[in-house]
């Protein structure tokens, strides 16, 4: 089944405005600091200064006498609030794992781990009297960097975790990978440092708990990409609660790119103060305590070798990574590192053996679990960088060593040497194509070498990405060590009156997923756009489901809700042929009516098949009352969304300022529903990853102290610092989905840093530059022009 | 001393409001707490992200880096003030329309920044607004549809 057969282009498949809109542009948005409930106290959380320490003593009997203070607590007082569980660790290896508490118990392992917890009745309360508290610290020897936490001598973090390591994880074979290096003309190696970055959504992450002593139950507002993740994971698992006596909802969310995924410790803590003292409990960061204690990204060291033949084939793959967890195992850091990140090291081009050993590593930092592309972007980053670098030794033009080894159109499903699933569906070269095309590079060389004459240094980069989306089938990622499902669910109702409200597992946080959705119902039930109404983010009253990340929403939750579309048609075909008088074999349904085969006037609109279902009346035997549906859907395969980007420098070699002259890229992610916001989920994409290549690293001192600790000193790009994005499409539809669908969230930045480090570095060659480490800063080119 | 309140007297979004506050008490808060006006949003509190920006007597100031007293006989306007007779602003029709927004939690002020550049140019071109706007961080977007719906707006206008 394909999109073309399944959706005609009526509503989908245009670049309407969104309906998420109205009320964010006239300040009528409800993020959780916008909540005010009766009663509620606010939280300020007192975070360790040191690295790593033991805590001797904590005094907190001054704040507590605090004017204004209802209650302080510390990790002594919470050890019924278990360490938070660790859901996705490395697959078919020990995994030495430990989980933070809710406050720190004994000893701190990370500058901005909780110690104590001051509920106040207003926040400026709450934050003097955290200047109150007394702790008596013994501090430790600190490691922040991953390959050195490895090392003899080192400090030990955790008493079940030699020499710091969380796991060494292995993929593909390795035997065949260096039997094929031993046969290759030439080997290309190279050190890559993928650098730590911080997530960043513009809204920081916080909680309001509230414990019900009438009911006892607890509701949990929230920051979160995956409500109902989060409820299950604080009953079951952190704090025992029985299933049905906890309640999550996210409002508006104001971004999140991974980082809202997870469980993290004030979560438990505020339902559990919420408790104690019998009022609400409200937790917001503010940014330091954001950059310090919310999930980070990437921190890869990796050493690859490219084993390459003289004419430009790849013929064999070593990758040998550390990969830096922070101080504790956050709920999904051990599959970003091992299966969404060696599992494609190969890219988009068909080398037949490759070998990738992952070292997962504690440091004296802050957790580091997925961030926008989340393993993806370190791997499409290191192929692509290592494609451009063989190109270089051989003499090759980088378009050509390409095209030598992309995956060809027959050779989907393509399994690939490292143990994936197989690519669903592909075709490389047409994006490839356009976006030389577009660069205008038939010229560009020579435009390049009469500008190096003039003293002016033109580079092009070149990326060529696949990545892994919708990411699913469960019984797959439990073989990888997920310890849950991924499929997605969706309830349909079609009320008395014929307005429809359709009930998403999904949480999304500015993807446009109402309007998406919205779109996809009017067009297959045939109602009017503005009857349609999608909801989601409050666990009470949406079917279970996931969550928003992965670029999964619409490849499987909207695939949910079109097998829910789809029995609501059955039904509706069966309940209007009763009306009708006519054999439910006969019917049809089009255009929002079911009609008698061959008689479109027999015919009953999907408006009162609703009226006839939702009075119930006069239905076929054995028919149920009310026209809904609910579906769970767990798709045969994840989607492969590809493309190619391609960025144009100039670099001023005696200031080492990077101009971003041109930026083009070409993503294919299937069919789209709504153009204008698949626009911009790549403009936003590439903006990240950009910001990578250019901008961004948080940076850690030798005291693992959190340099880049505010939005003055991580540098976040600003509307001067990103160029005017060029846009194109190819369309490949996915076989694994009934929408064809393949994902667009997270495309733009697993394909740019490299397009961008691509360009840098061939804007260098004159001066013997090969490989630098991101980011290209002004000081870190030139220092690397003069080192040569 | 912290018992002292001071009275500010602030037109806000064109209604005259008069509150006792906490000397120390933020524009920010004020804004949000005792005035309800939950649509200035705070993303850093340090005065980088830009996400509190509101305009006192036409100027943008961030919110968060200002106190409550500091705007007393002073007029206010924040994201709710744009809309009037419940029509929507001209760049808030073109945000709409060009998508300048993701999750949409800086936009109240991209709003107010953009709002006040065309106030003082009301034709700017790309990099004009590119800079106008450079005070303001979104991780969402990539800037370039706030940049075509700041274009559009100058253009109704």
């Amino acid at each position: 089944m394909t999109a073309e057969t399944t959706l005609k282009p009526r509503m989908v498949g245009q670049a309407i405005k969104r309906r998420e809109d109205p009320q964010l542009i006239t300040g009528r948005g409800n993020y959780v600091d916008d909540i005010k409930l009766t009663g509620m106290t606010h939280a300020a959380i007192l975070r360790s200064p040191y690295a790593h320490a033991n805590i001797k003593s904590i005094d907190t009997s001054k704040a507590a006498a605090h004017p204004g203070v209802v209650a302080v607590f510390t990790g002594a007082d919470m050890l019924d609030i278990n360490p938070l569980p660790y859901a996705w660790q490395a697959a078919g290896v020990p995994n030495n794992a430990n989980g933070p508490r809710a406050l720190a118990h004994e000893a701190v392992h990370f500058v901005g781990e909780g110690v104590a917890v001051v509920i106040a009745e207003d926040r400026y309360i709450a934050r003097d009297a955290l200047d109150l508290i007394e702790v008596d610290y013994e501090p430790l020897d600190v490691v922040v960097d991953a390959e050195e936490a490895t090392q003899p001598g080192a400090v030990q973090l955790h008493e079940n975790a030699p020499n710091n390591i969380v796991f060494e994880w292995q993929c593909g074979d390795k035997a065949k990978a260096d039997d094929a290096m031993a046969k290759a003309d030439m080997i290309v190696k190279e050190r890559i440092i993928n650098q730590r970055l911080i997530p960043t959504p513009m809204e920081t992450r916080g909680c309001i708990g509230h414990y019900n002593g009438g009911t006892d139950e607890y509701t949990l507002w929230m920051t979160s990409q995956a409500p109902h993740v989060h409820k299950l994971v604080l009953a079951a698992f952190v704090m025992g609660i029985p299933e049905h006596k906890i309640r999550c909802i996210a409002p508006n969310v104001g971004g999140a790119f991974g980082a809202k995924i997870f469980m993290y410790s004030d979560y438990p803590l505020v339902l559990w103060a919420s408790k104690r003292i019998g009022r609400p409990v409200k937790y917001m960061e503010d940014r330091s305590e954001n950059y310090k204690q919310t999930t980070h990204g990437r921190d890869h060291i990796t050493d690859v070798e490219l084993g390459v033949m003289k004419d430009g084939k790849v013929v064999g793959m070593r990758v040998h990574t550390y990969a830096n967890m922070g101080a504790y195992l956050s709920t999904a850091s051990g599959g970003i590192p091992t299966t969404l990140y060696g599992r494609i090291i190969t890219g988009v081009y068909d080398i037949p053996a490759a070998h990738c050993l992952v070292k997962g590593v504690y440091t004296n930092t802050a957790m580091v679990d997925a961030y926008r592309g989340a393993g993806r972007p370190e791997a499409s980053y290191m192929i692509e960088r290592m494609m451009d670098r063989a190109a270089v030794e051989l003499n090759m033009d980088p378009a050509d060593i390409r095209r030598k080894n992309f995956i060809q159109p027959d050779q989907f499903p393509y399994h690939n040497a490292v143990g994936l699933l197989p690519y669903d569906s592909g075709n490389y070269e047409p994006a490839l194509d356009r976006a030389l095309e577009m660069a205008g590079y038939a010229n560009f060389r020579q435009q390049q070498a009469e500008a190096r004459k003039q003293g002016k240094y033109l580079g092009l980069g070149i990326s060529s990405y696949v990545e892994i989306c919708g990411v699913a089938p469960t019984a797959w990622v439990m073989s990888e060590g997920w310890g849950a499902g991924l499929w997605e669910s969706a309830n349909v109702k079609v009320q008395l009156t014929g307005k429809v409200t359709v009930f998403t597992g999904t949480m999304p946080h500015g993807q446009g997923v109402e309007t998406t959705f919205a779109q996809i119902v009017a067009d297959e039930l045939g109602v009017g756009y503005d009857d349609v109404d999608i909801k989601y983010g409050d666990t009470a009253n949406t079917p279970m489901g996931y969550g928003t990340y992965g670029s999964r929403s619409l490849v499987v939750g909207g695939s949910a809700m079109k097998k829910s579309l789809d029995k609501i048609k059955e039904k509706a075909k069966r309940i209007a042929a009763h009306l009708l008088e006519a054999n439910p074999a006969d019917m049809e349904f089009a255009d929002g009516k079911a009609f008698v085969k061959g008689s479109p006037d027999r015919a009953k609109t999907i408006a009162e098949i609703a009226a006839a279902a939702a009075v119930g009346a006069n239905l076929p035997p054995g028919e149920e009352p009310f026209l809904d549906a609910t579906s769970y859907y767990d798709p045969p395969n994840c989607t492969f969304p590809f493309g190619t980007h391609i960025c144009i420098v100039e670099v001023d070699p005696d200031t080492g300022r990077v101009d971003l002259k041109r930026y083009i890229a070409v993503d294919d992610c299937g069919p789209q529903i709504n153009p204008l916001i698949v626009e911009g989920q790549i403009h936003g994409g590439i903006a990240q990853g950009l910001a990578q290549a250019m901008y961004e690293r948080a940076v850690y001192d030798e005291n693992g102290q959190l340099i880049s600790g505010t939005l003055m000193d991580y540098a976040i790009p600003t509307a001067a610092m990103v160029p005017h994005i060029e846009t194109d499409y190819t369309v490949t539809p996915s076989p694994a989905n009934p929408l064809g669908v393949k994902g667009a969230g997270e495309a733009g930045t697993i394909a740019s840093a490299q397009a961008v480090m691509n360009a840098v570095i061939d804007a260098l060659a004159p001066f013997g530059v090969k490989h630098m480490q991101m980011p290209a800063t002004p000081e870190n080119v030139w220092k690397t022009i003069h080192s040569k | 001393m912290e018992q002292d309140f001071l009275t500010v007297r602030v037109k806000v979004n064109g209604v005259d409001k008069r509150v006792a506050v906490e000397p120390r008490r933020m524009l920010s808060d004020f804004l949000r707490e005792d005035l309800g006006l939950t649509g200035t949003n705070l993303g850093c509190e340090h005065g980088s992200c830009g996400a509190c920006t509101v305009l006192v007597d036409g100027q943008s100031v961030r919110a968060c880096l200002m106190f409550a007293v500091q705007v007393h006989g002073k007029s206010v306007m924040t994201v709710e003030g744009l809309a009037s007779d419940g029509q929507m602003h001209a760049l808030q029709e073109a945000f709409w329309e060009k998508q300048g927004q993701q999750c949409g939690f800086c936009t109240p002020g991209f709003l107010m920044s953009s709002y006040e550049l065309l106030q003082h140019n009301p034709n700017p071109n790309e990099a004009e607004i590119r800079h106008a706007i450079s005070g303001n961080i979104c991780r969402c977007t990539g800037y370039q549809h706030i940049v075509e719906a700041v274009q559009a707006a100058s253009e109704k206008a």
